[in-house]
């Protein structure tokens, strides 16, 4: 790994609403390929850190990376420039509320970015929606409304209309958070299979055997820092720490 | 028991025709300029600089605050001294009902797109879509279903308010009723059409809001 520019990179990255200091100071590489699990408990800054990933939070210093070229704000004469519209369509986001545009079919929501940011033809860009829909296995639905899906079939359309884009890394949000039980299961099938093909995530989650099983890597954060870092079976299945087993107590009782 | 007569009255209905028509042109002409005006001023008090929203805010306040006759009157009377400028009534009328009604349209327009779900911006942030294409393609459509109803309801008050350029001798509806009145001595039966025409113009935009209000409860 140590050859390989990460996919993406994180250094001295600082963030603050106002005086609320939400990030202090973290580093991170991902490499391509890499699964990360970002766990820790509510406000422990996790939206707000991946959020600062695709630059939908404007972090308040430090730098980010996307392979090897500088997004955020601090200028590095040393490292060329991305951005945001560039980055924004090579990194993906899935948000826990789904954002579906309601006003659009669920084709039109998969297609939307395609045309109107990558210029793609209709023709192409529906072919390949409908692609999508099949591997998540939506393909009926694609003139449908969101407001007619259940909360499974609209994350499963958020995260088509994410690959749509066809991104080098995606951004998950608590995809599954917003979910009744019986429908996690589908989501995490679609992530578990995205992961399997190799894409480059970042996951926060509170499922945290999903996440034991599909992360490559498991940090854990407490107040806008990483507290530990490690393999899943380091952090989630032999935590040492008292903290961390704290936190992860609260999942299996 | 009065005697009602409309004989005289339907031997003017060409008067009538010509302010229903007027009426018609300075409230379409007052809604369209009206519906740019509120558009830059909406932009402009959504915008990050401070003097663009202080701008629209003081022409916002001025107009919502002031009565609509004062200002025809002002416009027509003041302006074209201060300016030392002729001001054609035409000129004046149109432009006092396309301020007052663009201020007004332009907090409708502005409360429509706050109503937007920010995760709206978010998720067309996140496929890459510039501000323009994220408000023209994604929020826009969702706003506009938001104020219909609001913005159909402000219309109907501006074709009301087109009854007000009366005061400066523009031959819309009201005005050329008091001419039909002071040509047939029948203020009454003259009076009595004028309400039907405004009401028979408005009765179907009145349903119309109506109807988006409805489909609007139904699709929350
Ligand atoms: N836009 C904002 N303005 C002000 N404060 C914010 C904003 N966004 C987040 N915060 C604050 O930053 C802190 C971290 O929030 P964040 O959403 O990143 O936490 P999280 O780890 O994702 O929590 P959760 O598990 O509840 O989602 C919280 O205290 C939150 O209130
Ligand atoms: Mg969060």
């Amino acid at each position: 790994m140590t050859n390989i520019t990460p996919a993406i990179s994180v250094r001295g990255l600082c963030k603050s609403f106002g005086a609320l200091k939400v990030l202090k100071d973290i580093d991170l590489d991902l490499a391509p390929g890499e699964v990360l699990g970002l766990i820790g408990p509510s406000g422990s800054g996790k939206s707000t850190l991946i959020r600062c990933l695709n630059m939908l939070e404007t972090p308040t210093d430090g730098t980010v990376l996307f392979q090897g070229r500088i997004v955020s704000p601090k200028f590095h004469a040393k490292a060329p420039a991305i951005g945001t519209g560039e980055l924004r369509r090579k990194v993906g986001m899935i948000f826990q509320h789904f954002n579906l545009f309601p006003h659009l079919t669920v084709l039109e929501n998969i297609t939307s970015g395609p045309i109107r940011v990558l210029g793609e033809g209709r023709a192409e860009a529906d072919a390949y929606a409908l692609d999508l829909l099949a591997q998540v296995g939506l393909a009926d639905k694609a003139q449908a409304y969101p407001a007619h899906l259940s909360g499974g079939q609209k994350q499963r359309v958020a995260i088509a209309r994410a690959l749509a884009m066809r991104p080098e890394v995606l951004l998950l949000d608590e995809v599954t958070s917003a979910l009744d039980p019986e429908l996690v299961g589908e989501v995490l099938e679609v992530i578990r299979r995205l992961a399997i093909g190799g894409m480059t995530m970042v996951l926060v989650t509170h499922e945290m055997s999903f996440a034991a099983d599909v992360a490559s890597r498991v940090i854990f954060m407490e107040q806008g820092k990483i507290a530990e870092e490690g393999s899943p079976d380091q952090i989630l299945r032999n935590p040492t720490s008292e903290r961390l087993r704290g936190f992860l107590s609260r999942f299996h009782g | 028991m009065y005697n009602w007569d409309f004989y005289a009255i339907f031997q003017s209905f060409d008067l009538f025709i010509t302010g229903v028509w007027v009426t018609f042109l300075y409230t379409a002409g007052s809604i369209i300029l009206g519906i740019l005006v509120g558009l830059a001023t909406c932009f402009a008090r959504l915008s990050r600089f401070w003097w663009l929203r202080l701008i629209a805010r003081s022409y916002q306040e001025l107009f919502r605050c002031t009565p609509l006759l004062v200002q025809i009157l002002w416009a027509y009377y003041a302006l074209p001294m201060i300016l030392g400028i002729t001001i054609s009534n035409t000129m004046a009328g149109l432009l006092t009902l396309s301020l007052y009604v663009g201020s007004f349209y332009s907090e409708i327009f502005r409360g429509g797109i706050l109503a937007v779900d920010k995760g709206q911006r978010e998720a067309a942030a996140a496929i890459g879509m510039s501000g323009v294409q994220s408000m023209r393609y994604i929020i826009m459509p969702q706003a506009v279903k938001n104020m219909l109803p609001s913005f159909i309801n402000v219309s109907i008050m501006q074709l009301k308010n087109t009854s007000l350029l009366y005061v400066i001798s523009i031959a819309e509806l009201t005005y050329m009723t008091s001419v039909v009145t002071s040509e047939t001595y029948r203020p009454l039966e003259a009076y009595s059409i004028a309400a039907i025409l405004y009401f028979a113009m408005l009765f179907p935009l009145t349903q119309l809001a109506d109807h988006f209000e409805r489909r609007m409860r139904r699709s929350d």
